[in-house]
């Protein structure tokens, strides 16, 4: 009996692994997940005279994306967000994380701007209130301005399909 | 053309594989002579074809195809040629590839220095590791195909992660693979004795030379790891516990049982089935490595390659391989004997304690690793598992594993005499007590960190492994004189493994030096710094005199000039980067070290504030040099052990009948010879 226990052990060890690869290691909860978006007030990137106010984007379903010009995946995801984002007619706003203004505008000046308006987190204060990860993040606020999804890592037109949209749809 | 013919090779070194693997067994099964001979040509024929896929691709990076889809992904034409090369090995495929090569290039090795071996044995090892050849070949084309063509062409590669792109990384890889892979020797070794039946002592001894290259290699790959985590990760830490980190830790501290239980079955026969479960295990682990670094399972600084279709098959090729080979052992198992009676002071029963030491301490790392998978299964949410964990299971199983590495040598086989140890113990310890209580009162003052009880323990630790080490050697140099001769005589008597031996317990004392002092030690400060500001950090004053710019061939740097001044006289000129790779637009911060070997003086440059101030990081560690120092003498030990003639002798020993019987008298007999 003793030398089978190894074997047993071992497919016990096996199955454990194949449930983890069902699983998705970014899919990190947010603990803000149904909780109220903290108010964000900060200075916008195109024209920082005017300020980003989350609480006047109440009774709409909006997205937000965290994104910075130091970031390669944030370059990849533009174009993409830059089609959907107007195709299926969905507010997004950014928030440009620990960046500098001038590299971040270049930035959209090549591939395009995706977004309403951009805030200016330079020092990654609202990115902390988020529970901000790794760049890029994109969440979904519902009209009583909840955060209800949030996706870890770029969006290209497969995850905006299948896992944005349909949060997005389900609470218009 | 070039990667069209790679590919052909690969499916050529796959038929050829397929022949090696199944000719050869069934002709060990039934005794036919000729089917067994084809073993060793198909061997090398597999390793040629897999060698000229490699060829290839180095081919397409060097010369800069971005037709083909993985080198416009990990090459740029402007990335110096050297990291072009490197880039072969900077991503999935064609890691997997250089996977591939390498067992191949074991399995040449083994076909061409095994002439003195069994036929049948040596059959059904080339066929163990022709199946494994079989299994990485069919991943690499149907799932990890390196040669995959981009239609159109890129005009220009995504550059190869700027991370990558430095000395360190050319050959950490390549090392750390030959230990991963070089297990498959020893497992090889150990399946086809199995499936001979006879377990004996045989098989021990003719995997320990292998398994010894093995452990050298995975050594320095590690070691070249963890340097390059040292300064390129700009942390200023060289130890992480990440799971990549561990997945190359667990096979080490299993092959490190493994080497020392080989020594029990080789010489005494005793720990038969033992030795065959840890060299299935440390293979295995090897394996898991590969499964938990490539599928992307769990999430690391690391994370490299994510793709949950490439992490099924490793899955599945590993539950075959690991899964097929611990039913052999469940089947083959009970039926091989005990070996030799041992007394409870014994060195074998210390080499038992050992083992199941640093087997335990595999385990715990296994289960820091695997907790958070394990966790999110059972849908218990995300945690991580940090170094606090691994910290508190790890050094409690090292300190005795350290104390017993003293006391081990001095033993004898079977039964020791408590009285004939005490002399040599009062030694070692009373030397090692004097020179720790002297380090501790010589080593500079004026850092952060005051002596705790944990570095004091430490430093004694270190002392300990030093100390106790020599005077096994006094011991050993002193009582083989009964022969007479000068002293420079008796050491050449001794046998090289006895050498490497010292060696490698002799580095371990110094790494354990370094350890205690570089962490519990260190001063670090992060702080701002305008041009022409001094800082004082532990006792050195720093000076930044100017921030230049500085084109790189493939980044933009901004290089501060660091004057590093001690007692008001000029030290050390350091200077660190910030560059910013072009084609990623990916910022790194390239530290500047002034290694010593009583300190280390690290300065790297964080982000600037403004024109002329920066952001910067300033380490002083003592004795940092010494953990590398300590884990280079650990791979050159192994390497002289396995350079021993013992190996070579009982090879050329004419086979008696007894010793294919697989009597382990026969092995004792060749031991005593040499």
């Amino acid at each position: 009996m003793k030398f089978i226990a190894p074997l047993i052990a071992f497919l016990g060890l096996a199955v454990v692994l194949m449930l983890g690869l069902q699983r998705d290691p970014r899919a990190l909860p947010s603990a803000l997940i149904d909780q109220p978006l903290p108010a964000i007030d900060i200075p916008l990137l195109q024209n920082p005279e005017q300020r980003f106010d989350s609480t006047a984007l109440r009774g709409q379903v909006w997205m937000l994306n965290v994104w910075a010009s130091w970031c390669g995946p944030c370059q990849e995801e533009l174009p993409a967000l830059n089609v959907l984002a107007h195709r299926d007619r969905v507010p997004l706003y950014g928030l440009n994380y620990k960046d500098q203004p001038a590299p971040a505008q270049a930035l959209l000046a090549r591939f395009g701007n995706p977004y309403r308006s951009s805030a200016v987190d330079a020092d990654g204060r609202v990115g902390m209130d988020l529970g901000v990860h790794g760049v890029p993040e994109t969440f979904v606020i519902d009209a009583a301005g909840r955060v209800r999804y949030r996706h870890l890592g770029p969006v290209n037109n497969e995850i905006w399909e299948t896992k944005l949209m349909p949060v997005v749809k389900a609470l218009q | 053309m070039i990667p069209e013919i790679g590919v052909f090779a690969l499916i050529m070194a796959l038929l050829v594989a397929a022949v090696q693997a199944t000719l050869p067994l069934a002709g060990a099964h039934w005794g036919v002579v000729s089917w067994m001979r084809i073993a060793r040509p198909a061997a090398v024929l597999q390793g040629l074809f897999a060698w000229t896929a490699f060829g290839c691709l180095a081919t397409s990076f060097l010369t800069g195809d971005f037709s083909v889809l993985y080198v416009a992904g990990n090459s740029h034409s402007e990335l110096p040629a050297v990291y072009r090369f490197a880039a072969i090995w900077g991503g999935h495929e064609g890691s997997m590839l250089l996977w591939q090569c390498l067992l191949s290039a074991w399995t040449v090795g083994v076909a061409l220095c095994s002439r003195q071996l069994p036929q049948p044995y040596v059959a059904r090892v080339l066929s163990v590791m022709g199946m494994l050849s079989i299994g990485l070949l069919l991943f690499l084309l149907f799932l990890s195909n390196p040669f995959e063509r981009l239609i159109p062409a890129a005009a220009q590669g995504r550059d190869l992660n700027p991370l990558l792109q430095d000395p360190g990384m050319i050959l950490h890889p390549p090392l750390l693979y030959m230990g991963y892979v070089g297990f498959s020797v020893a497992f090889a070794f150990g399946i086809a004795a199995l499936l001979s039946g006879e377990l004996n002592a045989a098989w021990a001894r003719w995997s320990r030379p292998w398994t010894l290259a093995a452990w050298s290699f995975l050594t320095l790959g590690i070691l070249l790891g963890s340097a390059w985590a040292y300064y390129v990760l700009g942390w200023g830490g060289w130890w992480f516990w990440d799971p990549v980190e561990n997945a190359s830790f667990m096979p080490w501290l299993v092959g490190t049982a493994l080497i020392h239980s080989l020594i029990v079955t080789d010489q005494r026969g005793a720990f038969r089935s033992w030795t065959v479960m840890l060299a299935i295990a440390a293979f295995s682990l090897s394996l898991l490595g590969t499964f938990l670094v490539r599928s992307g399972v769990l999430t690391s600084v690391h994370a490299f390659a994510v793709d949950p279709g490439r992490g099924l098959y490793i899955l599945c090729f590993m539950v075959m391989v690991v899964g097929s080979s611990l039913l052999l052992f469940a089947i083959r198992a009970p039926g091989v004997g005990l070996g030799g009676w041992f007394a409870l002071l014994s060195r074998e029963s210390l080499l038992l304690v050992n083992n199941v030491l640093f087997s335990v301490a595999a385990m715990a790392v296994l289960i820091g690793t695997l907790y958070p998978l394990l966790l999110d299964v059972l849908n218990g949410g995300k945690i991580s598992v940090g170094p606090p964990y691994f910290e508190a299971v790890f050094v409690p199983l090292m300190v005795p594993a350290l104390v017993l590495m003293g006391i081990g040598p001095m033993v004898r086989w079977k039964r020791s005499a408590p009285v004939e140890l005490r002399s040599q113990l009062r030694w070692a310890v009373g030397a090692s007590g004097i020179s720790a209580l002297l380090l501790a009162w010589l080593l500079p003052r004026g850092t952060d960190a005051t002596w705790t009880p944990l570095s004091a323990f430490g430093l004694l630790l270190a002392a300990w492994c030093v100390w106790s080490t020599l005077v096994q050697a006094a011991k050993r140099l002193s009582t083989a004189g009964t022969q007479g001769g000068s002293l420079r005589l008796r050491a050449s008597r001794q046998p090289l493994s006895w050498w490497g031996m010292l060696l490698a317990h002799f580095g371990i004392g110094l790494f354990v030096f370094g350890v205690t002092l570089a962490s519990g030690f260190e001063t670090k400060r992060e702080l701002t710094l305008s041009v022409g500001e001094t800082v004082s950090v532990a006792g050195f004053d720093f000076r930044l005199d100017g921030v230049d710019e500085v084109p790189g061939p493939n980044y933009e740097a901004h290089r501060a000039h660091v004057q590093v001044l001690r007692d008001g006289e000029p030290f050390v000129a350091l200077a660190p980067e910030k560059r910013r790779y072009r084609a990623q637009e990916m910022p790194l911060s390239q530290a500047a070290i002034d290694t010593g070997l009583l300190r280390d003086l690290f300065v790297a440059l964080g982000d600037p504030v403004d024109d002329k101030t920066w952001s910067a990081r300033i380490q002083v560690k003592p004795f940092m040099a010494w953990i590398w120092i300590g884990c280079v003498l650990m791979a050159l030990g192994g390497l002289l052990a396995l350079a021993d003639r013992r190996y070579r002798v009982a090879r050329r020993a004419p086979r008696t009948a007894r010793a294919q019987r697989g009597d382990d008298a026969a092995a004792r007999t060749a031991e005593a010879a040499s």
